[in-house]
């Protein structure tokens, strides 16, 4: 079969196209050449194409078995399920960089499909910059990673197999929503560029930017839970962040992206912070391509991290050094012609906005510190060192919390001036209502004064949210209901994802604060109480799987003599790979979530034993989703689908 | 003053507080969370301090894995070729710990000169291997080259 060869080629001709598509448009514009710059459009659609076709190919080798290919003769295996196989294209370096490439080159089509309405050139600029990066990460893939390279003709018989750990739900849908995410900004950073190359920067161009982002960031939002969800179940300890470099390399972008989305709405609708918000886009790009690097060049102890080839390392630094200093570079040269016009009111709207994003940068900047630390300290000699959970969440916390107060401020707020009697009368029930209900709340556990302050703050920002709410559809002219239909889609969209946020934030101080957690010796017969259930052992039996073979326990879980469930946690034995591995058992629940992990087999048919009851954990992804489907519901509003220049 | 010039000196006012707050913030628990790596030769020469939370890692030796029966207490040695380190640790050890796998365990030095390991981690890639143990063995292999 010829088809491995086709892709590889298809790929190459991708890169040429990706090329012209960097080079032409951009000539186009400085020559004034308007057959250059319509080229932007045909280039980016037959760059998709081909990119796209090379993945499809990828994905064919995989599904059926060619493991004279030498990725997939790594990655796969003739007994993985048909599923696995097929997610098992991003399951290691290389089918994951194409799975990048294949995306970027989708946003660059949408863009090109939805470019009509842009002003003139804007459109050509925009796609030939999302042209250079793509041939950027196109040459990376062929000079250092290619998929599709052969083992001929000793080809094995049959492949290694995909990571066990990999072979999940939540890892098939994991990379794909975390790249549209990452990638997604880089739509976000074209027309930041494209801004600076033009100097032409007004209100259209932020309502422009916008929806991108905000799409960007909705599914980004939802990498993240994914995986946090996917490492709470499937790393067979229970947690669900551990502040690893990878987790943090996928968190510093959401921060960016989230201040980004904020400034983008100062910039549309007052017309200031608009240099701030092109180097916010260039940032959050930046953050996007670092955390690239870091999970692919093995700098850092992660648990994500692939076994390092430091050419790759080398490769993607360069990479990231040229984009990032050539844009800083355009940005100073050209941030002048960007400059603000209008002004703002100090105690306006634009500056609660201004404090969420000095807030914001600041968690960014925070987070990288502790992600690089250990770089710079072994850069300079001075020794290995690894930057604790602690740090993090010593750092992160009270900032974080400080920045939800503010959350609750920001939407009440008036554009331009704010009256401090406004501010008061909206703010004081909230405030007192929050404090007195969350002390209610702690008469019934241990008090804490540190998680009695933060789920006062939860609580806050909800009765804040509905206040705002209840304010604007409660007029004398109309019905609420007429009132309710009228609010835009973007009100709904912030609405949402401001509640989200303290859904999560529940969660987060349920689950540190009211969960139980207990690692016992178990033998057959054995019962041990944790929390308000009986959990009994009762032994375990031997199952077979597709591709593995495992010890299942069987577990009767009782709460007040009654049967609640049984729980089947597995120890697993993934043949080709000779890897073990933990499934964990969970009974989710709304307000609790009961789980049971299998440490290692004892003398006398006993079994080490994790027992955790997570309090509230769901909440944590719950709120996830209400923030991605807030971002989803912002970028549809009416507002971004009439044509510019109105 | 100026009401222009009042303004921004009161937004970066606020900007300077906020930061000022975050880098004594970041310092402070910088000072008190990092940990730092040491190999087990440097351990044997007493270069590591005691009851100091630190990292330690090497290759596990074989036959060394000692479990308790009626516990989940577990103790284990480390070789980075040159010296071994004994390590304990109450609790479950990762899926990919392994005799003959390179781990990183964080705790602290005892005064018989055990680690007490509040956490073991071994890597979920077989072919991964930490980058502190890599440059350690390969320091050990050195050491060993010119005696």
């Amino acid at each position: 079969m010829m088809f491995p060869e086709i892709g590889h080629f298809a790929l190459m001709l991708a890169l040429m196209f990706a090329l012209a598509l960097a080079v032409v448009p951009l000539l186009g514009y400085v020559r004034h050449n308007a057959i250059l710059l319509a080229s932007a459009k045909p280039l980016t659609y037959v760059m998709t194409a081909l990119t796209g076709l090379s993945f499809v190919i990828l994905a064919v080798a995989f599904a059926q078995d060619d493991f004279s290919v030498l990725y997939v003769s790594q990655h796969s295996n003739s007994l993985l399920p048909i599923w696995y196989k097929l997610s098992a294209v991003w399951g290691g370096h290389e089918g994951s960089l194409l799975l990048w490439v294949t995306i970027l080159v989708a946003w660059a089509s949408a863009v090109a499909y939805k470019s009509d309405s842009l002003p003139n050139s804007t459109g050509p600029v925009v796609l030939g910059v999302l042209g250079i990066v793509a041939t950027g990460f196109l040459s990376f893939i062929l000079f250092t990673s290619s998929p599709f390279i052969r083992v001929l003709p000793d080809q094995p018989m049959d492949g290694v197999d995909l990571n066990p750990l990999l072979q999940d739900i939540g890892l098939i849908v994991h990379p794909p929503m975390l790249y549209m995410g990452y990638v997604g900004f880089s739509v976000a950073f074209a027309f930041a560029i494209a801004a600076l190359i033009t100097g032409n920067l007004n209100a259209s161009w932020a309502r422009w930017a916008r929806p991108w982002t905000n799409v960007s960031w909705a599914f980004l939002t939802l990498g993240i839970a994914l995986g946090s969800w996917w490492a709470y179940y499937e790393l067979g300890w229970g947690g669900w962040w551990f502040w690893d470099p990878v987790e943090n390399a996928s968190l510093m972008p959401w921060l960016a992206g989230t201040a980004l989305v904020h400034s983008l709405a100062v910039t549309e609708k007052r017309g200031v912070f608009k240099s701030w918000t092109v180097l916010l886009a260039i940032f959050t790009f930046s953050l996007s391509l670092l955390g690239t690097f870091l999970v692919r060049s093995g700098v850092l102890t992660s648990v994500h991290a692939f076994a390092a080839d430091p050419t790759r390392g080398v490769f993607i630094l360069a990479l990231l050094v040229i984009i990032i200093g050539s844009s800083l570079l355009l940005y100073a040269v050209r941030a002048q012609a960007v400059k603000s016009s209008a002004s703002f009111g100090l105690s306006g709207r634009e500056s609660w906005l201004l404090i969420n994003n000095i807030l914001l940068t600041v968690l960014t900047l925070t987070v990288l510190l502790g992600t690089l630390y250990p770089l710079i300290f072994d850069a300079f000699g001075l020794g290995k060192i690894s930057v604790g959970a602690p740090y993090f969440n010593a750092v992160f916390g009270p900032i974080a919390l400080l920045l939800i107060v503010f959350m609750g401020i920001g939407p009440v707020a008036k554009w331009h001036r704010t009256q401090g009697k406004l501010l008061w009368r909206k703010a004081w029930l909230s405030a007192l209502l929050s404090v007195v209900l969350a002390a209610l709340v702690f008469t019934f556990h241990e008090f804490d004064a540190l998680m009695w302050a933060s789920f006062a703050i939860a609580l806050w920002l909800v009765l804040m949210c509905v206040r705002d709410y209840w304010d604007k559809v409660r007029t004398a002219r109309q019905s609420m209901w007429q009132r309710a239909r009228q609010l835009p889609r973007s009100y709904y969209g912030m609405q949402l994802a401001h509640i989200g946020v303290a859904v999560t934030l529940i969660g987060v101080i349920f689950v540190s604060m009211n969960s139980t957690e207990t690692i016992v010796r178990m033998a057959p017969g054995d019962r041990v109480n944790v929390g308000n259930y009986e959990f009994e052992f009762t032994g375990t039996r031997h199952v077979e799987g597709p591709n593995y073979s495992a010890d299942m326990a069987v577990i009767n879980v009782y709460q007040a003599d009654q049967l609640v469930t049984q729980m089947l946690p597995q120890k697993r034995l993934y043949k080709a790979r000779q890897q073990m591995m933990t499934e964990a058992a969970l009974h989710p629940g709304f307000t609790r979530d009961l789980y049971v992990s299998l440490g290692e087999p004892l003398a006398d048919d006993a079994w080490g034993v994790r027992i955790y009851i997570k309090s509230f954990v769901r909440w944590i992804w719950l709120g996830a989703i209400l923030m991605t489907i807030g971002g989803l519901v912002a970028a549809w509003d009416k507002r971004y689908r009439r044509k510019t220049g109105a | 003053m100026h009401p222009v010039r009042k303004k921004r000196m009161i937004t970066i006012g606020v900007i300077l507080v906020l930061l000022s707050a975050a880098i004594g913030l970041v310092m402070f628990a910088l000072s008190q969370n990092i940990n730092l790596f040491y190999s087990p030769t440097q351990i044997a020469k007493g270069e590591a301090p005691q009851q100091v939370t630190i990292r330690a890692g090497g290759m596990v030796v074989d036959g060394s894995v000692e479990r308790q029966s009626e516990t989940l207490d577990v103790a284990f040695a480390v070789t980075d070729y040159q010296h071994q380190l004994r390590i304990e640790y109450r609790g479950i050890l990762p899926d990919l710990f392994r005799e003959g796998q390179g781990i990183v365990a964080q705790g602290k030095l005892d005064q018989r000169g055990v680690l007490i390991a509040s956490e073991v981690l071994a890597k979920h890639d077989e072919e991964y291997m930490p980058p502190e143990v890599t440059e350690a063995l390969e320091q050990s292999k050195q050491a060993s080259a010119q005696p």
